[in-house]
């Protein structure tokens, strides 16, 4: 064969291979999940979503594989090893919830100069070369400020839970609620404890404040923190205030039972663990071509008094209450970001 | 005559089989893995916590234990980010400050006799404490130069087993070849006599904490090459890892008894060990577990070729 020939033929077969790469088909690429924990309820609904999720879409042909992968301890820089065992796998582009959001940059930068596409979530990083699929946590504690506005016009005392101080979200939520309290001045913050996004340690610093607090109409939270409160509060004589929730079930189960019993009104709000899967279909539309920005946001999962019982009968006991998100969810927030 | 080799090669035979044996079986489920840009993907992540398992050795020299290893690496990584990169000097300054204050506890633990994991363990919240003083949230970033020597491509070999011979030779010279090595083994095999033999007993000890310092902030330095910016607790691990490189390196609890290129060979060997598990797809609910299994074959094996060896010895 002479090397006319050789060329020619080449030439015939990159031509016949181009429509297929023009059309960015996904049906080979591989995503893989990086976790860097797995030991609460919500870790545990966000594996239990991207398994469903993901297998259904393997299954379909969307992609070839997507594989979860968890740490065992819970440390940036096991997580940095398992980034880059992933490369060396030969992902196409890795789904990250991250154990620390700087500490990983090493390795997120060396998996995107071997030209893998990494979407992180929920525990995000910082590295500009990856995507970012946050939450704003902000608007989440300031929107519970303002649905408290509507039911309670004249305002008054309210009660903030928070989380685990020198966390980034608990500054977040708690910098919102007071945005909003700036916003709707007839509330006022009159007390505020740590909650530590658990039951019992919430329970325990409500009981502890309370005494000392005037009347309270709202007490506004993190979630994992409601019902604790509902329980210190009801052991004393006052007055149920308005509580917000934060969609885990004993919080909600709590709600439907005072619902039913006094037709009692509150909303609940969270992040949906969901969330992994709408990181699978971003990274996925990523990998198919689309023009996706840098930064997006995930809208938090809100129930109000109507669909609480949906979302009840939805949510395993134990557990917090989940959306999963699809294809099109995915294509509406890329489109939301532009 | 028979041929028969020294005890200190029977000591680096196993750490060496093993990560020749795990090397073998990574290179036979990940073939990529078996490539120059492979390798240093698999390897450059040990480079810190060798040179943290090096530090570590020098404190179990002298019959002691660090448990402040990890906090100290994440509060050496904080100051690579912050001050060795926006003022060099008061960078190596602290970094100075902190060898010193290493060596420090190596007279105070001397000379109160005091149990080194207690004192150790005390320090290891002082360290973190500082930790988050300087960098409360994540950030910081590396200096250049740093990230340049943690992703330089040298001909031949990859950085990470370039890094690791180097290291591994360094340490050999100074605990093998060099009479501060020497005595230091000496106080942690048998301290009274190297008392009556006329040397410090202090000043030795005080220079193995010191050199361990000086180990772990080069450990805390390359962290951050490789990570790009820290995190205050980015290295908490490193504390049982360290311990765990010496011990399947081939050294021991009682002092004395060390290995500087089995400690380096035993902290490539749990790196690969975690990649070798992920790669075998092994539910991270097992990851834990199987890591320990790998631990316990490799010291079962070294103690059944410790036993061989005293049999001989008694012949």
């Amino acid at each position: 064969m002479t090397i006319r020939k050789m060329l020619l033929a080449s030439a015939a077969i990159a031509l016949a291979a181009m429509p297929v790469s023009a059309f960015a088909d996904t049906s080979a690429k591989k995503i893989a999940l990086s976790n860097n924990y797995a030991g609460n309820s919500w870790r545990q609904a966000m594996l239990t979503s991207w398994e469903k999720v993901t297998g259904e879409a393997v299954k379909a042909g969307v992609v070839a594989a997507a594989d979860p992968f968890t740490t065992a301890e819970n440390q940036a820089t096991e997580q940095a090893a398992q980034i880059q065992n992933m490369i060396l796998q030969g992902y196409d582009a890795i789904v990250l919830n991250a154990a620390s959001p700087t500490a990983l940059n090493g390795a997120v930068k060396e998996a995107c100069d071997a030209g893998i596409t990494v979407v992180s979530f929920d525990g995000i990083v910082t590295e500009p070369c990856a995507w970012r699929i946050a939450v704003d946590f902000k608007e989440m504690g300031r929107s519970q400020v303002e649905y408290l506005s509507k039911k309670l016009p004249e305002g008054g005392n309210l009660l903030e839970i928070r989380g685990l101080a020198g966390v980034f979200v608990d500054d977040e939520i708690s910098a919102g609620i007071h945005d909003g309290v700036k916003q709707f001045p007839q509330f006022k913050v009159a007390g505020s404890v740590h909650g530590d996004w658990a039951q019992d340690v919430a329970q325990k610093a409500v009981a502890g404040i309370l005494p000392s607090l005037p009347d309270i109409v709202g007490v506004v939270t993190q979630g994992g923190d409601g019902y604790g409160a509902a329980q210190a509060i009801a052991a004393t004589d006052r007055k149920l205030p308005i509580i917000v929730m934060g969609n885990r079930e004993d919080e909600l189960k709590w709600w439907k039972e005072q619902k039913d019993a006094k037709s009692y009104e509150t909303m609940s709000v969270s992040i949906a663990p969901g969330v992994s899967t709408l990181a699978f279909w971003v990274a996925q539309q990523i990998l198919d071509g689309k023009q996706v920005k840098k930064d997006l946001v995930v809208p938090f999962l809100r129930i109000d008094q109507d669909n609480l019982e949906a979302n009840l009968a939805n949510t395993q006991a134990g557990g917090v209450a989940n959306v999963e998100y699809t294809q099109d969810d995915a294509v509406k927030v890329i489109a939301a970001s532009k | 005559m028979k041929f028969r080799l020294s005890s200190d090669a029977v000591r680096l035979a196993i750490p060496a089989l093993s990560l020749t044996l795990l090397l073998a079986a990574i290179f036979w489920l990940q073939p990529r893995a078996m490539s120059y840009g492979g390798l240093n993907l698999l390897l450059n992540l040990a480079v810190p916590i060798a040179l943290a398992t090096i530090a570590q050795m020098f404190v179990m020299a002298v019959n002691d234990l660090d448990l402040s290893m990890g906090a100290f690496v994440s509060f050496v990584a904080c100051v690579t980010a912050t001050f060795l990169k926006d003022a060099p000097v008061i960078g190596i300054l602290i970094l100075a400050c902190a060898i010193a204050a290493y060596a420090a506890l190596g007279v105070v633990i001397h000379l109160r006799k005091l149990p080194s994991i207690v004192v150790t363990l005390g320090m290891s919240f002082v360290w973190a404490g500082l930790a988050v003083l300087l960098l409360p949230a994540p950030g910081g970033q590396a200096p250049d130069w740093v990230r340049w020597l943690m992703t330089v491509k040298p001909p031949f070999a990859p950085m990470a087993i370039v890094a690791s011979i180097i290291i591994a030779m360094f340490a050999h010279l100074i605990v093998m070849r060099c009479s501060l090595g020497v005595l230091i083994r000496g106080i942690g095999g048998n301290q009274r006599s190297v008392e009556r033999a006329g040397w410090s007993v202090v000043a030795a000890r005080a220079a193995a904490y010191g050199l361990s310092g000086f180990f772990a902030v080069l450990a805390g330095i390359a962290l951050v090459g490789l990570t790009t910016s820290a995190d205050a607790n980015i290295a908490l691990r490193y504390t049982l890892l360290s311990i765990a490189g010496v011990i399947l390196g081939g050294g021991e609890f009682i002092g004395g008894r060390i290995s500087p290129i089995g400690a380096v060979i035993g902290a490539l060997t749990l790196t690969l060990a975690g990649s070798f598990l992920s790669f075998l797809r092994i539910s991270p609910d097992w990851q834990i577990g199987a890591q320990g299994a790998i631990l316990i074959i490799v010291l079962a094996l070294r103690l059944t070729l410790n036993r061989i060896e005293n049999r001989e010895k008694l012949q």
